[in-house]
């Protein structure tokens, strides 16, 4: 029996049917069991109700998107069904798992190839008193995909603790007359059995994982307004913050929200907010006085498909434009971008650190295809930055907050030190702090500004280069796992291909990146927007002297592996 | 920790102001110097927020630590900095454009949140600054380029809104009566949430008819109150010009802040483990 590498199933139901948790389960018990895997979700347009779908995919290898086609759909009912099936197409090897109590499955997979069976979901669950549909479908499942029995019921024996032990119970029945009922459905999507992580496999969205990130970073003071797809962030981090010991206010806007951060962060607390491009627009003047007046801070913007309201609830890499741009005047900050959600969590961390050593703004391009995808990732190793503002220390002669120095990083006091007291300021100032309109102090103080961001040694975590290739694929931020997985599904047919993924968008790593792309002759760039926004960047500070091609495309529709290795292909054939 | 036999002079700064001669906003300046000598904490544990506009100069002139932030986002600033370093003093500083126009929505949701901090606004109904357009305060007949034969909008009334927004506080005063300011930033500072102060500031230069807002004044003929609604009343039918503490409310101030010593993350981490 040939076992699967990827396994990749859809539980549906309308809200209130326990789908999500269904899924949840079924991920949870992977992850113990050894593989990895991530899960979405798609929910309705409508607040409430409406249809449910966990969608998931099972790996024995790190999974950073969700398959193209889904292996295994299995319907607790197909109410409302027809308004999103049609994004969720079957393999056409797939297998359907339709209640006949339910009705008929929706046209779009009955025309289609895969294979339909019945099974009498409600009916088994009425046979249980007090068990529900949901689980039997975590039964199916765990069946189909040979996921271990003990591991699923340590699972739901969490899950339904605060229930009591007859929930448990009652939940084990379900599940056994699930995997019962599955028996004579077919091995085929059987998983291979995974080889033992090191230590506990975590479960987490890139949402959680940037939240988690600041906190190890230090970040003591969060202020938000709720914005999707970034509000996990800010509902993470409220009770985590206040765990220990920090605050999270929520504001009554984003021009509230980053100016909160600012006074926090001049008042010595590492801060951070978070938003999606909306907000992140009505930040934009303040980030600015964030630069001029030297503040540490951190923005992440869990990016959505723009312009304007746009589509909420959808991925687009397209706010690079105004995070390296936006900013009115010459105001040099750093903006950085995740490679995939464990990154989330070294990348905010970098932020913090990065904010604070260098007393600037500091924006982190996450987006909504990591921000609100749970995924199994390997505990994130500890990085142990030396984070700390420059101190002020007292001294006879009068402080200058905005001394000029080598480094361009000048002493910060905080209020409550003696000696320390300055006026942050956005006008233009002298060393001292004192507003000036002289063409003496416009030259200084941002010649100094620049000077820090551009004498900063950012290390080896400007980005990432795996490979050797003479084919690049050039990328950046979340689709960098997309790229990974279509270079590792390249090699299995001996095509090499080198992937070179920025993090460190700006200040824009020269250096590294011409290191990175020696020896190239043909480059992919690889971006979710509509016009190009990272390959008219890249191409504003480099030459690029190789044989170009891109694929970017804006959201809603994800960019996958399958269809960037055709590029290559395609390419390669030429 | 206090600090006996602090001057006015203590809390000043050597930077000339950019205010015309004979501006409210100077005795502005006097009264927060003296309130602060009085309330005796030293000037490193002050911290004067304000936004864009002549009267947000204000925090530079003062030897406090400052933070002179874009325009209409003073209060902001403020409650991030109180929330956050919950041991200082805070005032936030504004002028009329500055706090009721662009910043608004903030004073609304500042007198709501009733961080416990100050809020003095120097009101001169006139965006001076930009030399001389109506301002939320402004009269509606009161001619400018901008706004010719004026702008027929009836005038935005400060401390009502704040009452029904929710200030803990709530006083009015005239500039030149430096004493009257003094005695109540010292209140105002000394209640807890949030305090708001409205200062008649006038401004000399494009407002030459408030030069007679000094024989226009005059003190609150009945004490102060602390029923909202008897404080809205009285705002509402008075001449606009009576000045003293008009209302004194008991609401908890605002409940978050961050603490000096900080948990684990351990714990944290642990709980995404599968």
């Amino acid at each position: 029996m040939k076992s699967a590498k990827n396994v990749s199933f859809a539980v549906v139901g309308s809200g209130g049917a326990g789908a999500i948790t269904a899924g949840s389960i079924l991920i949870e018990a992977a992850g113990k069991s050894g593989w990895h895997g991530l899960m979405t979700r798609s929910v309705g347009p409508q607040i409430r109700g409406g249809e449910a779908a966990a969608l998931v995919r099972l790996s024995t290898k790190p999974a950073f998107c969700m398959s193209r086609d889904f292996d295994i759909l299995v319907a607790i009912d197909w109410k409302n069904a027809d308004r999103f099936i049609g994004s969720m197409p079957v393999a056409s090897a797939g297998l359907v798992i339709a209640d006949p109590a339910a009705g008929d499955p929706p046209a779009a997979l009955r025309d289609g190839d895969c294979t339909i069976v019945e099974c009498p979901i409600g009916e088994l669950a009425k046979a249980i008193q007090g068990g529900r549909p949901n689980m039997i479908c975590v039964g199916l499942v765990a069946q189909l995909t040979g996921l271990p029995i003990d591991m699923v019921m340590q699972v739901v024996a969490s899950k339904l603790e605060s229930k009591g032990a007859s929930a448990i119970e009652i939940g084990g029945l379900c599940i056994e007359a699930g995997m019962t009922a599955a028996a004579g459905f077919g091995t085929r999507f059987v998983l291979e059995t995974p080889g033992k992580p090191d230590s506990k496999r975590w479960l987490i969205t890139g949402n959680e994982a940037v939240g988690l990130g600041a906190l190890r970073g230090g970040v003591e003071f969060a202020a938000a307004y709720p914005i999707t797809p970034a509000t996990e962030v800010l509902e993470y981090l409220a009770p985590a913050l206040a765990s220990i010991g920090g605050a999270l206010v929520q504001a009554e806007d984003e021009l509230a929200s980053i100016n909160m951060i600012m006074g926090a962060s001049y008042g010595g607390r590492p801060s951070i907010t978070a938003t999606s491009g909306p907000g992140l627009s009505l930040m934009m003047e303040s980030l600015g006085l964030a630069t001029a007046a030297e503040v540490p801070l951190v923005v992440i913007d869990v990016m959505r498909a723009g312009p304007s309201t746009g589509i909420a609830t959808k991925s687009e890499q397209s706010d690079l434009n105004i995070a390296v741009h936006g900013f009115h005047g010459d105001a040099p900050h750093v903006v950085l971008a995740p490679l995939s959600v464990a990154d989330c969590l070294f990348t905010a961390q970098w932020a913090v650190h990065i904010a604070e050593t260098l007393q600037s703004p500091v924006i982190v391009l996450s987006d909504q295809s990591i921000g609100q995808a749970h995924v199994l990732i390997d505990r994130p190793a500890d990085v142990t930055f030396l984070t700390r503002r420059k101190p002020y220390q007292a001294a006879s002669e009068p402080y200058l907050r905005y001394a000029v120095t080598a480094d361009g990083v000048s002493p910060m006091s905080i209020p409550g030190q003696p000696g320390g007291q300055y006026t942050a300021d956005g006008l233009t100032h002298t060393e001292r702090g004192t507003p000036s309109s002289t063409a003496k102090a416009q030259r200084q103080q941002m010649d100094k500004r620049l000077n820090k961001i551009e004498a900063f040694d950012f290390g080896d975590h400007w980005g990432v280069t795996e490979g050797t290739g003479d084919t690049v694929i050039l990328t950046w931020g979340s689709l960098t796992g997309a790229v990974r997985e279509a270079i590792d599904a390249l090699q299995d047919d001996g095509i090499d291909v080198r992937l070179v993924a920025l993090r460190q968008i700006s200040p824009f790593p020269e250096k590294p990146l011409q290191a990175a792309l020696s020896g190239a002759k043909r480059v992919l760039f690889v971006e979710q927007n509509h016009s190009g926004q990272f390959y008219r960047y890249v191409r504003s500070h480099i030459d690029l002297p190789f044989d170009i091609d891109r694929l970017n495309r804006e959201g809603p529709d994800a960019i996958g592996p399958d269809e960037i290795a055709s590029s290559i292909r395609d390419w390669k054939s030429q | 920790m206090n600090v006996p036999n602090l001057k006015p002079k203590d809390f000043t700064s050597d930077v000339t102001p950019v205010w015309c001669p004979g501006c409210g906003d100077f005795h502005v300046l006097m009264s927060i110097t003296r309130a602060l000598a009085e309330l005796g904490r030293p000037p490193e544990d002050i911290a004067v927020i304000s936004g864009i506009g002549c009267s947000s100069r204000i925090p530079a002139y003062t030897n406090c630590y400052g933070f002179h932030g874009v325009h209409g986002r003073s209060l902001s600033l403020a409650a991030g900095l109180k929330i956050a370093r919950p041991d200082l003093t805070v005032l936030a500083m504004s002028g009329d454009g500055d706090g009721f126009s662009i910043g608004g929505n903030h004073f609304l949701h500042a007198c709501r949140r009733n961080v416990d901090m100050t809020y003095i606004v120097m009101d001169n109904r006139v965006y001076g600054m930009t030399k001389g357009q109506p301002s939320p305060t402004t009269e509606p007949d009161w001619d400018s380029a901008l706004s010719p034969g004026g702008t027929g909008l009836s005038p935005f009334h400060p401390l009502v809104i704040a009452l029904a927004s929710g200030a803990n506080f709530v006083a009015r005063e005239f500039s030149g009566n430096i004493k009257g300011c003094t005695k109540t930033i010292v209140e105002a500072v000394n209640h807890p949430g949030f305090s708001f102060v409205e200062i008649l500031s006038p401004c000399v230069t494009f407002r030459p008819d408030e030069k007679e807002w000094k024989n226009q004044v005059h003190g609150a003929s009945v004490p102060e109150t602390d029923d909202p609604a008897r404080a809205a009343r009285r705002i509402m039918t008075d001449d606009g010009m009576n000045t003293g503490i008009l209302y004194r409310g008991q609401r908890k101030p605002y409940f978050a802040s961050v603490k000096n010593t900080f948990g684990e993350i351990a714990p944290l981490e642990r709980a995404f483990e599968v």
